[in-house]
């Protein structure tokens, strides 16, 4: 089957790719776009590895096609940093050693910052909710929501 | 363009894809419903509402019009996952999915919400109950798909709700569902009522809720509406759980789902 040609805006550039039909968006980003932050735990929508942006809503990319990309904003853990300055959540990440082994890190940081965007101020519940999407094998999640309080509170300059 | 054989409508793919993945579903070419203007976003309509059949989950519980006049059809849909799911998943492909456990779709029945079907011959109205028909397979005919779900404009002192038992609290299958839509007299006495069940059989099954009209939902009315909703349950056993406990439980979640729905038809 002849290939779909796609352009999307992804972490505020254009970006142009060719994709099969039946390619996930993950597996555009990871194989065909070289941005191999998304991460791919079970291809099925239950663990959030695979997290981004798109439009403003935070989804699953395990579970979009790429060709549904076309004229759409995307934003990948590749787009959270500016340059060499870490994102305010991915600080607080490090510093509350939020993250182990890391697999689920990229989703966890990306669901969160979705989160924080529509939420500045949210409540421990309503992270906890917000993230339950997005599983972690390791740090049993307390550390998690330490550091994306306490990011939040920065971010809004408390 | 649907017409061909093997083609599949898409809406959030948070069904499609999995089964694609799986090879349970195996289509030779996929629509993308929402691209077609009309098939994401909400609107004022005779009254009442009318849903782009695509529109995702979340935007339904961004909506503080849709929210107020039916919190338990919203409840439904927003019980549908993660976040993640949330982003993308439609009422559209939770009826068409046509899994007897789907969270939006007792309390879509509930409110009488009828479904826009579009196809070949032209469009028609069904209601909500009529599109599936057993596990995994709906009335709709070849070419047909569902454009946008209409909620009837929502008399005052009205309200509904929609409970569901899973073993957690997020991120599972129901066990039961139930849906339940209450037209009260501004006084507190109940002039209509609702009921639907999910998981309790291979579709959403009625409940005879006649028992609660005339009543403010008394000890009595509520012991009738629980034998009521047992009678009509014919559960599978599976590990989540066994015919005699999902039967029961659906009693339970009736009863309940009735008296919120009360509690907030009085505060409309
Ligand atoms: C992690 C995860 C958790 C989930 N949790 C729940 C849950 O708690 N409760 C629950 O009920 N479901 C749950 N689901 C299932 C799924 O998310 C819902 O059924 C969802 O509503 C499907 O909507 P969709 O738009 O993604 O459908 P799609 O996957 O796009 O479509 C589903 C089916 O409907 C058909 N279809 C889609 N749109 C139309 C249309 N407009 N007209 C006709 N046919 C159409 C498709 O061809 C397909 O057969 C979960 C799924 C995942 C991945
Ligand atoms: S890889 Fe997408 S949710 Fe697990
Ligand atoms: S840090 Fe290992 S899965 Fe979360």
């Amino acid at each position: 089957m002849a290939k779909i040609h796609v352009t999307a805006t992804i972490n505020g550039e254009e970006a142009e790719f060719l994709c099969e039909p039946q390619q996930t968006m993950l597996d555009v980003l990871r194989d065909e776009l070289s941005l191999t932050g998304s991460k791919e735990g079970c291809g099925s929508g239950d663990c959030g590895a695979c997290s981004i942006i798109v439009d403003g809503r935070l989804v699953c990319s395990c579970l979009m096609f790429g060709a549904e990309a076309a004229g759409t904003d995307i934003m990948t853990i590749e787009g959270m940093a500016q340059g060499e300055k870490l994102h305010p959540l991915q600080q607080k990440f490090l510093e509350h050693a939020a993250l182990q082994c890391g697999f689920c890190t990229p989703g966890v940081l990306v669901a969160s910052k979705a989160l924080l965007d529509r939420h500045p101020n949210p409540t421990e519940e309503q992270a906890r909710y917000w993230l339950a999407g997005n599983l972690c094998r390791c740090t049993g999640y307390d550390k998690i929501i330490e550091a994306l309080m306490d990011a939040a509170a920065e971010m809004r300059g408390e | 363009m649907l017409g061909a054989t093997g083609a599949r409508p898409l809406s959030g793919g948070t069904d499609l894809i999995v089964q694609l993945k799986s090879g349970r579903n195996r289509p030779n070419a996929i629509v993308d419903l929402k691209k077609i203007p009309g098939m994401i976003g909400i609107e004022a309509y005779k009254g009442g509402f009318k849903i782009g059949a695509s529109t995702a989950g979340a935007q339904l519980g961004e909506n503080a019009a849709l929210v107020k006049a039916y919190p338990g059809v919203v409840e439904g849909a927003e019980l549908i996952g993660s976040t993640q799911v949330q982003g993308r998943a439609s009422l559209a492909g939770n009826l068409c999915n046509a899994s007897p456990a789907a969270d939006s779709v007792p309390c879509l029945a509930a409110a009488g919400a009828i479904a826009v079907v579009v196809g070949p011959d032209g469009e028609r109205e069904v209601l909500v109950e009529k599109i599936p028909v057993s596990p995994g397979k709906t009335s709709l005919k070849a070419g047909e798909f569902i454009k946008a779900f209409i909620l009837p404009e929502r008399p005052a002192h009205a309200s509904d709700a929609y409970l569901r038992f899973i073993p957690r609290t997020e991120m599972d299958i129901a066990v039961v569902g139930a849906g339940v839509n209450i037209v009260t007299d501004g006084a507190g006495t109940i002039t209509a009522a609702t009921v639907w069940l999910g998981a309790v059989a291979p579709t959403i099954v009625q409940v005879d809720a006649s028992c609660l009209v005339g009543t403010k939902l008394d000890d009595a009315a509520l012991a009738k509406l629980d034998a009521a909703a047992q009678a009509v349950c014919k559960p599978i056993d599976d590990k989540r759980g066994t015919i005699e406990y999902r039967t029961k439980v659906a009693g339970v979640l009736a009863r309940r789902a009735a008296a919120i729905a009360l509690k907030r038809a009085g505060e409309r």
